[in-house]
């Protein structure tokens, strides 16, 4: 990236070597990451461009650690965008280009030295419309440990996979048909499933785009509790359009607007007292 | 808000008369559009229909072999035990065949009653000895195939004698000759009343045997039809008929330089017959003369002909009699093309596709060969063949005739249709696939090789069995590199020279012989067995595998 100095591209190169074998299973992460609040996963003067036109100016956002960040604004604001930007996926979007810097744990991500595929293990994506593969349960959560090696055995996979299905809060609805096909679940056992199988491979943050908005009040209910328990031990990104959720789920709130990062804080204050005056007439109901 | 209040201040009615007719003319274009796809539809199952039942009355008759049961003695005299493929099996066949017609004796005919049992009957005994030596002394019976004419005899799709005159020849006798009045019967022999000029310069009295008569015929002829002529009507009157003038002016020499009115002259047999209120036949050249039909007739007593399902067509390769003539070499021939033009394209339309689809970038160069393999799939079939000639015969100097060649042309062939499904079917799996894999990082390899491949892989294949299924049909590019050569035996492996199915279908159609009619009719009804066996496939495989998503 062009603000990057020699000095973090050296320490972004040293972090990447040593983080390449990702060995540290989900449970015992809790001694590797900082304090609760020190930002996991830092943004500075991001901007986003598709061909000429750009989507998204100079976005400066910290999402911490064991807390739910919540991306809020109206349609075509840029927050999807922005929430692409922390997996590299805009990579795969033809003619898309990235300037800034993003940083996790303090190695940027758009180094060189790091490998797309691998931070896309690290951080997690779960998609707004459930989309499990078209395979069992069992093979849909194997697959992210077993094509990065995770598992060294069948029934370290195994242990895996149940782990993960039970962090997901899945495992005592499918026990019995583990192998049975994952497309026949009901939408929110598959956007867990899917949560399921974004855990298996061990990521640090979780990138959430509008998980809920294709399910029922009852599921969603399902899968905002689990938000609040994997915030125990995951940074969670949240893109939402119900500011009910934001406010329920998440711990900071940023407010996108026509691609300007408008505000952003802790989401008591933001839903209570904000200080930008769109922010308020977001919030309160005025237009989006 | 005020201007919608101000719109609705004319409202739609729609009750009115030109709405009601507005619906009723929207139902009928419903309803004519169905009307036209009905039509549509019935007009191809038509059409299909009488395609292949055109197919199955001419080539029914080729499923089915006429074969006479005989018995050989195999003297041992005539077979040398050590030597057996050297014996004259055709005396052993002629003299079994000829014993079951006593009286014929005169060497000519003796000859001509060979002509019913097929010309292979010989090799068929010699290779059944060869296969059994033991049997040596011993009467065998086989049941022997006959040949061509006969075999069409006893299946009745040839008659045993046809009519002498056509119905044409027929109207024209009764309306130019019978219905004016110029036929009487004196004896029992039918006579045309014509004018004649005996002119001089045609006949001198001196020497009236030598004169011109069957000239002044033709005059007389032409005289009856004074202002038209009428083809075909000199063949009513033969040479007795310029006899019967000839004998008019021996009697009569006073006649010379005068016109003689009403003479009777005879006309020929066959309209003798007619005018008897008979139907002149002769017998059908197809099959010779009146002694086979007559040899035929006593073979049928004799209750050792039947006509059982004709192995011969599946088991023996091509030959040049149309009852031994079968089509395992063209089915060999195909079956390796296509091994090879499968093996060549489909991993290769693959790749191709998979890279275009997956990984090429989006810029000109691709265009160009997205819209070059888009013309490569409409380019004349018979430009393959030319460039298979011209490539891998005359450049690479592969053999000629042989499968390896025919399949790497099919391939070329096919490659196009095989891209362009595979591309279809990577297109339709859904975004939500891909963007799944690659987000808990799935390389981009990892995703097409493990999620978009496998759930494309269905209509994968039914694109590539739709256009083997093509090149199956496919004839012309392989008549240029020589896969229509005339080959009697199966090719044992894809460069020995072989001939495919519609290629086989293409030379057997040239066949003059009423058994290659049937047989090209019956191949051609295999062939399309075998592309509803492959479209069966396609449709089995897709639906096998189809994934819900």
């Amino acid at each position: 990236m062009q603000i990057q100095t020699q000095s973090q591209l050296a320490e972004a190169t040293a972090k990447s070597a040593d983080m390449t074998p990702v060995q540290t299973t989900v449970g015992d992460k809790s001694g590797a990451s900082s304090t609760d609040h020190a930002a996991m996963m830092r943004a500075r003067q991001v901007s986003v461009f598709y061909g000429a036109k750009q989507a998204l100016f100079d976005v400066n956002l910290d999402m911490p650690a064991r807390a739910v960040t919540a991306l809020i604004g109206p349609s075509g604001c840029g927050k999807s965008t922005f929430l692409r930007c922390l997996n590299r996926m805009n990579d795969t979007i033809e003619g898309a280009r990235v300037t800034g810097n993003i940083t996790i744990e303090g190695a940027d991500i758009y180094s060189p030295a790091v490998d797309p595929v691998q931070l896309r293990a690290r951080v997690g994506m779960v998609f707004q419309k459930p989309n499990p593969f078209p395979k069992t349960i069992f093979e849909n959560v194997a697959y992210g440990p077993r094509i990065h090696g995770i598992a060294r055995s069948k029934t370290d996979l195994e242990e895996i996979v149940v782990n993960s299905l039970q962090k997901a809060g899945l495992f005592k609805e499918v026990k019995d048909r583990l192998h049975e096909a994952g497309t026949g679940l009901s939408g929110g056992q598959q956007q867990r499933l899917c949560i399921a199988r974004a855990i298996a491979v061990s990521p640090e943050v979780i990138l959430m785009d509008e998980p809920c908005s294709a399910l029922d009040p009852i599921a969603t209910a399902k899968i905002e509790e689990l938000m609040d328990e994997l915030r125990q031990n995951y940074c969670i990104v949240i893109v939402t359009h119900s500011m009910q959720q934001a406010a329920r789920v998440s711990q900071r709130t940023a407010f996108f607007h026509l691609g300007i990062l408008v505000e952003e804080g802790e989401t008591s204050v933001i839903f209570t007292n904000p200080k930008d005056s769109r922010t308020q007439d977001y919030i309160t109901g005025r237009f989006g | 808000m005020t201007d919608i209040t101000a719109a609705s201040d004319k409202l739609h009615n729609w009750a009115s008369k030109e709405n009601t007719n507005r619906v009723r003319a929207r139902y009928a274009a419903d309803r004519r559009l169905q009307i036209y796809g009905i039509a549509a539809i019935s007009f191809a199952i038509l059409v299909l229909a009488i395609l292949v039942g055109s197919l199955i009355a001419s080539g029914a008759s080729a499923f089915f072999q006429s074969k006479a049961t005989l018995t050989f003695f195999l003297d041992p005299n005539a077979i040398d035990k050590n030597d057996i493929s050297n014996a004259n099996f055709r005396k052993i066949v002629n003299d079994t065949f000829s014993k079951l017609f006593p009286d014929v004796t005169a060497p000519k005919q003796k000859s001509d009653l060979q002509k019913i049992l097929s010309t292979e009957v010989r090799f068929t005994l010699r290779d059944y000895v060869v296969a059994n030596p033991d049997k040596i002394g011993q009467s065998v019976t086989l049941t022997v195939p006959l040949s061509d004419p006969f075999d069409q005899l006893y299946k009745g799709v040839v008659p045993p004698r046809l009519n002498a005159l056509s119905d044409q020849e027929k109207a024209r006798f009764e309306n130019r000759l019978k219905n004016r009045g110029l036929i009487d019967v004196v004896d029992g022999r039918s006579f045309a009343k014509i004018n004649v000029y005996i002119d001089p310069a045609k006949v001198v009295p001196e020497d009236i045997a030598a004169g011109g008569f069957q000239a002044i015929l033709l005059e007389g002829i032409d005289a009856l039809f004074p202002n038209q002529r009428v083809a075909g009507i000199y063949a009513i009157f033969d040479d007795a008929a310029a006899e019967a003038i000839k004998q008019h002016v021996m009697a009569n020499p006073g006649v010379i330089g005068q016109t003689v009115e009403n003479l009777l002259v005879p006309v020929s047999p066959f309209y003798d017959t007619l005018n008897k209120g008979q139907n002149p036949q002769i017998p059908n050249p197809r099959i010779g003369g009146e002694n086979e039909i007559k040899w035929f007739e006593q073979l049928k007593g004799l209750n050792v002909l039947s006509s059982p399902f004709s192995t011969e067509l599946f088991l023996n390769s091509n030959s040049r009699f149309p009852e031994q003539a079968g089509l395992s070499g063209a089915i060999v021939g195909s079956f390796y093309a296509l091994m090879v033009c499968f093996l060549i394209s489909f991993p290769t339309g693959i790749a191709a596709a998979v890279y275009l689809e997956e990984f090429a970038p989006k810029n000109r160069w691709t265009d160009l060969i997205e819209v070059n393999i888009n013309n490569l799939a409409a380019v004349p079939s018979i430009v393959f063949g030319l460039l298979g000639l011209a490539v891998f015969l005359n450049l690479f100097g592969l053999p000629r005739s042989a499968p390896l060649v025919g399949g790497m042309v099919l391939s070329l062939l096919t490659l196009p249709t095989i891209i362009i499904a595979t591309r279809a079917a990577l297109k339709s799996v859904p975004p939500s696939i891909r963007q799944a894999a690659l987000g808990i990082g799935a390389s981009k390899h990892q995703v097409v090789m493990h999620h978009v491949l496998p759930l494309a892989m269905p209509g994968i294949l039914t694109g590539t069995i739709i256009g083997m299924a093509h090149a199956l049909g496919e004839t012309a590019p392989l008549l240029l590199i020589g896969m229509n050569a005339f080959i009697t035996s199966a090719p044992g492996d894809i460069l020995e020279a072989a001939t495919a199915l519609p290629a086989q279908i293409y030379s057997w159609s040239d066949s003059p012989e009423r058994g290659f009619v049937a047989r090209t009719s019956a191949a051609i009804l295999i062939l399309l067995g075998f592309l509803v066996f492959m479209n069966g496939i396609a449709i089995f495989l897709r639906q096998k595998f189809e994934r819900k998503w």
